[in-house]
């Protein structure tokens, strides 16, 4: 006689009349290929875990993004944000559906380079730029977003020095509406620190400000914010031409749209809630349209858009180590990647669902990291059906920030592969090794040997 | 260990108890555990009747029946042999 299909028993206490805030139908509906190749199979040929980036959400992602700005504004240019996920493969898509590189360190700024990009297509942003960075930045001509002032009497020296004249912007910060205000950057608007650095600038006379730029914060649910920001940018930009008969030839609007991840303790799901592009589009454009330019003088749009465009795209697969009941009676699932490869599970819910059929079944559960400490923990409260050991999960949108931010604690680096339009799997990071670990160790001779 | 005298069990697997009013659902394999401890079999004959029906080694039921018969007490639908019902 043939045996019936094993499932774990389980038992569930129902609680009648309360909405289960913790797990909507769709998140244990399994999900077995990602573009059509097996999620299986990429886990047997590239191991577990093991980061997927989808190359057809990517381009359709910018594309979607693209059409909402250029339908309503006639100039804009995005520029990819390096720090999101600067795996070259990564950056290569976007450069190839045109945009440019935003980048906040020199070793991104040297990755762009390396990439192909043009020095005057990478914009360079942050507070910390040595002084090799800037010198390169003025060699290639890389608008350069200056962050204090310590940074402006710098660059008016090298340019003197160098017999160059740099392209600048100033970073500006202000009040847009929201909480916290991000004024640790730029020059604030309001208190007329930013008309300052820009009189600064232009009596000088040593830089050519080509540019304003304002980033008002990351993971931005309003887009009412963004066009206070590009209002404000705007004024600024009509004041510099009023005063010294000088157009601005960009404005940047920095980073920050959200992406559909729902955000820790929120009770709707982001997918359903977030402002889309159409949104945000619409708020800053309608913005710089109405703030008085004239249509000949309006300025080029950039756009520094990271997680929004990057996140849809990227998958973590994992498998499943154990489980286990907690003292209260939890369920608890421990997995084989935790907090140091998915740095956003300190941010968000983020979907997660079984790579494998299941029954109707499902139960509360507690979902962990392998690492050996009490923070790794993936999801708090998750309802999914029995996984038992080596059963796969899928963890959807990842794909911004964790393979930046990903820490080489305890466990190495996994593996990244890109599924191509033709659905094709190629690797695009390998998976890191003992030795790629210890390339960077240097050990004294006098430490090379011990007896025990 | 026995299910309490005074739960009900339905066999679409809804489990109530009329004395706390706590309700529960389990899946189909947990609602024939709960009816083998109900007419008294014992552990270890409940597992080889799981053994010999579903494609699953032994160690998994050990390991599965253990953990369900741990809820089972921790939702308190269940008594232990030498203790009277209160
Ligand atoms: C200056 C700047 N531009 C762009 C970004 C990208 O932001 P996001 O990924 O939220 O779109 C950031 C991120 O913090 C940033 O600091």
């Amino acid at each position: 006689m043939k045996k019936l299909q094993y499932e774990r028993p389980l038992i569930q206490r129902l609680n009648t009349g309360l909405m289960n805030k913790f797990g909507m139908k769709t998140e244990y509906t399994p999900h077995t290929h990602i573009d059509e190749v097996s999620v299986k199979s990429l886990i047997k040929e590239f191991g577990s875990p093991l980061f997927v980036i989808s190359e057809r959400t990517i381009r359709n992602t910018y594309k979607e993004a693209n059409r909402a700005f250029k339908t309503r504004y006639p100039k804009v240019q995005f520029a990819w944000s390096y720090k999101t996920n600067y795996i070259n493969a990564v950056c290569n898509v976007f450069h190839q559906e045109g945009s440019w590189a935003e980048v906040v360190s020199g070793f991104e700024y040297h990755k762009a380079l390396n990439n192909g990009v043009p020095g005057s297509k990478i914009i360079f942003n942050g507070p910390d730029k040595s002084e090799d960075d800037l010198r390169a930045a003025i060699n290639n001509e890389s608008p350069i977003h200056i962050d204090h002032l310590d940074e402006l009497y710098h660059l008016n020296e090298l340019a003197v020095e160098m017999n160059k004249r740099p392209k600048v912007a100033i970073r500006v910060n202000m009040d847009t509406g929201v909480y916290p205000m991000w004024d640790r950057f730029g020059f604030n608007y309001e208190n007329g620190q930013a008309w300052d650095a820009i009189n600064k600038i232009i009596l000088a006379d040593k830089l050519d400000l080509v540019g304003l730029h304002s980033h008002i914060g990351t993971f931005m649910l309003s887009p009412s914010a963004y066009g206070v920001a590009a209002s404000k940018l705007s004024d600024l930009a009509l004041g510099i031409k009023k005063k010294y008969k000088k157009n601005i030839l960009y404005l940047d609007m920095g980073g920050g749209f959200a992406s559909k991840n729902t955000l820790k303790g929120s009770f709707l799901q982001g997918v359903d809630t977030n402002p889309n592009f159409d949104q945000f589009a619409e708020s800053i454009s309608t913005a710089i349209l109405n703030a008085g330019f004239g249509t000949d003088e309006l300025p080029l749009l950039v756009l520094e858009t990271g997680r929004a465009l990057i996140d849809d795209a990227g998958y973590l697969l994992g498998s499943v180590i154990s489980n286990k009941r907690l003292s209260d009676g939890r369920r608890a699932t421990i997995l084989d990647f935790g907090v140091n490869v998915m740095f956003t599970s300190f941010w968000y819910d983020h979907k997660i669902s079984p790579a494998q059929d299941f029954g109707n079944y499902t139960e509360d559960s507690v979902l962990y990291g392998p690492l050996c400490m009490n923070i790794d923990v993936i999801r708090e409260h998750i309802t999914l059906p029995p996984l038992k050991r080596n059963d796969h999960v899928v963890v959807h949108t990842v794909g911004a920030y964790n393979m930046t931010q990903w820490m080489q604690f305890i466990a190495l680096r996994p593996a990244v592969v890109m599924i191509d339009l033709k659905n094709k799997v190629h690797l695009i990071r390998k998976r890191e090794n003992l030795e790629y670990l210890e390339a960077c160790e240097v050990k004294p001779d006098y430490l090379k040997s011990f007896k025990l | 260990m026995k299910i309490k005298k005074n739960i009900a069990l339905s066999d679409t697997g809804f489990v109530f108890n009329p004395a706390s009013g706590d309700s529960f659902s389990v899946n189909p394999i947990g609602l024939e555990i709960m009816k083998l401890l109900q007419e008294n079999k014992s552990h270890d004959v409940i597992k080889k009747h799981l053994l010999e029906t579903y494609s699953v080694d032994k160690d998994t039921i050990e390991k599965d029946f253990y953990d369900f018969a741990k809820m089972l007490e921790q939702f308190k639908v269940t008594e232990t042999d030498e203790k009277k019902e209160s």
